[in-house]
């Protein structure tokens, strides 16, 4: 397993592994030197191919970035913890094994029942920027359920919820987008088969969402159409419900 | 600013010392651009997507072909770098290395979720807007080295570079590239491996 898994490297570091080899070699990343090594080399291998393709972008990209930054605030660095191995001889690239390396923490944590995790993440607080590795939190948590559905137009779904971290996350793939002036809510089914509020989805056709409140009760995770803005109940019979009895681990 | 170490010297004028200057032949530090935009400063980063910009919107051209989506997928990937900024550790790797990621990253997902929302437009833009190639001071610094870089592709076996391009600048599954190269399935990953390894060694980049 291993050995296969080392052999994906090269196909990683291009972005061409299809979403579960990527999430399988994302989860063994964290745990083998070897493979982090390689990534980081190969990834200055691949810049350098990019040097063959520059062309001069258009002016407005540059008007649009600068004036994209100016409302968006920077995130603070994430701090270490003094006492984890932060000085062992790691070479992944930076951006990737700072959410491993927090993932790696809270899994830890939580197989030692552990509170106290001294990691300065940011969690659950802002839904469309920093709760990424929020998400990813909950995609590595090693108690996440998995339930799956595919949709006849060829899309699918995939909910994730960790009881531990009493939250779930839904992955989507190809959704088409909703009908003009309509949302995707997400909702919370309980035993009762009340449906509680879980936020919107984004209007794009590959999204990865942190679904708001606590999953941790929850029986089934629910998709409507909904007015923009959404809805406080559901107006619409589902379009897709995860039955999340049915989930694996 | 609370306290600053021996190579952070806290000075009035941040730019100083980073300054590539009228010339611009100098490559700034972009290490330490990233730095300073991890701490909110514009300037730092307004430089740094100058120095960078090229790169990064030729590599989504050539991935998701249309210009105005590459521009999309490229002002996404500036966004994110400017957000994550603090989170770039130069110990790690380059920080153009770790930008061009990013910008790969989105590219290929863009690809991808524009094949599995709809298999017919992926070239429905394309002829609309016209691309001319980098005459900057940038680009002339790049053809140097990308002289290099071709002459390194160069090394690789066929079916090596082939199936490198097909998945770096097109944005196929190793699966796919296997079935466009008629290869066994499960070798063109490892003959994308095979051709990193040799680039980097050629090169001599990520020791």
């Amino acid at each position: 397993m291993k050995e296969s898994l080392h052999a994906l490297s090269g196909a990683y570091v291009v972005d061409a592994l299809d979403q579960e080899e990527r999430e399988a070699f994302e989860r063994h990343l964290p745990r083998c030197l070897d493979c982090q090594a390689e990534v980081a080399s190969l990834r200055e291998a691949t810049a350098l191919m990019a040097d063959d393709a520059a062309m001069t972008p258009p002016d407005s990209l540059r008007t649009s970035v600068l004036a994209g930054i100016s409302t968006i605030r920077p995130l603070p660095p994430e701090i270490a913890h003094p006492r984890t191995e932060e000085s062992a001889p790691s070479n992944v690239v930076p951006m990737r094994r700072r959410r491993f390396r927090v993932a790696s923490l809270v899994a830890a944590a939580a197989v030692a029942a552990s509170v106290a995790v001294g990691v300065a993440w940011h969690p659950w607080d802002d839904q469309n920027t920093s709760s990424v590795s929020a998400a990813d939190q909950v995609l590595a948590a090693a108690d996440a359920q998995k339930v799956s559905l595919d949709f006849k137009d060829g899309s699918s779904a995939s909910v994730y919820r960790s009881k531990s971290k009493g939250k779930a996350v839904i992955l989507t793939d190809g959704m088409a987008a909703p009908p003009s002036g309509k949302v995707y809510e997400l909702w919370f089914q309980d035993s009762k088969g009340t449906m509680v509020p879980a936020g919107l989805m984004p209007k794009s056709p590959d999204a990865k969402v942190l679904l708001r409140g606590n999953a941790s009760g929850a029986t089934a995770v629910g998709i409507t159409v909904e007015p923009d803005g959404g809805s406080q109940a559901p107006t619409t019979a589902p379009i897709a419900l995860f039955d999340l009895d049915k989930g694996t681990t | 600013m609370t306290r600053t170490s021996s190579d952070a010297s806290d000075p009035p004028d941040r730019v100083t010392g980073i300054s590539a200057g009228p010339g611009a032949d100098q490559a700034p530090d972009l290490a330490e651009l990233l730095k300073l935009s991890g701490r909110g400063d514009e300037a730092a980063f307004a430089r740094l997507y100058d120095a960078t910009a090229a790169r990064a919107f030729g590599l989504a051209v050539r991935v998701v072909r249309d210009p105005s989506q590459a521009e999309e997928v490229a002002q996404e990937a500036f966004l994110e770098i400017w957000r994550t900024a603090s989170r770039f550790d130069q110990s790690k790797g380059s920080a153009v290395s770790w930008i061009l990621t990013l910008v790969h990253r989105k590219a290929v997902d863009r690809v991808r979720s524009a094949e599995a929302s709809t298999r017919r437009d992926t070239t429905y833009h394309q002829g609309n807007h016209k691309i001319e190639h980098d005459s900057t001071a940038e680009a002339a610094q790049a053809s140097m080295e990308a002289r290099r870089v071709r002459q390194a592709m160069s090394s690789l076996t066929e079916v090596q570079r082939e199936a490198l391009e097909l998945a770096y600048f097109k944005g196929y599954t190793h699966t796919e590239v296997a079935s466009m190269l008629d290869l066994p399935v499960g070798t063109a990953k490892t003959r994308i491996r095979d051709g990193l390894i040799r680039l980097r060694d050629t090169m001599g980049v990520g020791q």
